[in-house]
């Protein structure tokens, strides 16, 4: 293992600002998409739930 | 109402399109989303654990694993994005229409994710977070194109209109993609210029693996996102369909 300890590996050789300020933004985007698709989705079936045939259209 | 004047075969055909994918696409998102995981947690371990820090930028440089798949899909999203745009535009094909509605925030968030770490990649490489060069100011261009494509769609009541009005949007504003890439080479930037190139690459193979492995997590990772919001917007547009009525009642939507 190259990084020996936690504390070498979370400071990346002086970068850890900018690395991890990096994955974690981009984990975090990542993961606020999932809970908005989620959310979503369950309004969209939400909405189907109360739906009423379209007028005017047979099958 | 246009619908009143179509015949019956080509309105089923119309409505068919998604009442078919719409399972599909059920399927595929849940495969998608492991692929992903897995390729993501392969190609970190290799990025943090098995590649050596880099002589130049030190460990800075494994920002690498993030910036370029998500600057690469930031241009490839929009480029799918504007085909299918103008698929719906020129065929008057739904699914296609709600395809590129779809694919507009996982490419606005793959874009905002590049330029993000750019910025925090540019500070120790560079000196500076931000500068108004060639590359950065196309990507952020890109941005601006993405949220543009989402607003006008949200602001236009009519959906056939907001799809017509987007697609429009979208295509013109496909000839900044072509700028974003050659970008590096045409004018004088800060930005490097590309490490990977067909048949001969700068980075170390282990670097270039990882990497490479990353890109197909983000690329896994955006299908199933696109897929999953298209499910979303299927049932959002469709929700007064006879077939999505018919699915709700079995309890398969």
């Amino acid at each position: 293992m190259q990084w020996g300890s936690l504390e070498n590996f979370l400071a990346m050789g002086g970068y850890g600002f900018y690395v991890w300020g990096s994955y974690l933004v981009c984990a975090g985007v990542i993961v606020a998409e999932v809970w908005a698709l989620r959310h979503r989705r369950r309004l969209a079936l939400n909405e189907v739930r109360r739906a009423t045939p379209a007028a005017g259209r047979s099958a | 109402m246009s619908s009143a004047t179509t015949s019956p075969g080509f309105s089923l055909f119309r409505y068919a399109a998604p009442n078919v994918f719409y399972p599909i696409a059920g399927k595929m998102v849940p495969l998608f989303a492991v692929v992903a995981a897995v390729l993501a947690a392969i190609g970190l371990y290799i990025g943090f654990f098995m590649a050596p820090t880099d002589a130049q930028q030190g460990d800075s440089y494994r920002i690498i694993y993030i910036h370029v798949p998500s600057a690469w899909m930031a241009m490839f999203l929009y480029v799918t994005m504007a085909f299918w745009a103008g698929v719906g535009l020129v065929f008057n094909t739904r699914l296609s229409s709600m395809m590129a509605q779809a694919i507009a925030p996982t490419g606005a968030l793959m874009a905002f994710i590049s330029l993000w770490t750019g910025a925090l990649w540019g500070r120790p490489t560079w000196g500076t977070y931000w500068v108004w060069d060639a590359r950065l100011t196309s990507t952020l261009i890109l941005l601006f194109l993405y949220l543009g494509f989402i607003a006008l769609q949200a602001a236009i009541d009519d959906q056939r209109r907001a799809d017509k009005a987007g697609a429009v949007l979208a295509l013109v504003g496909v000839v900044n993609v072509p700028i974003i890439y050659f970008s590096v080479k045409w004018w004088n930037t800060l930005h490097q210029g590309a490490s990977v190139k067909p048949g001969s690459s700068s980075m170390a193979d282990i670097m270039l693996t990882g990497m490479l492995l990353m890109v197909f997590a983000f690329w896994s990772y955006a299908i199933a996102a696109v897929l999953m919001r298209l499910r979303a917007i299927i049932l959002e547009r469709e929700r007064r369909a006879q077939w999505v009525l018919d699915a709700r009642d079995r309890g398969t939507l």
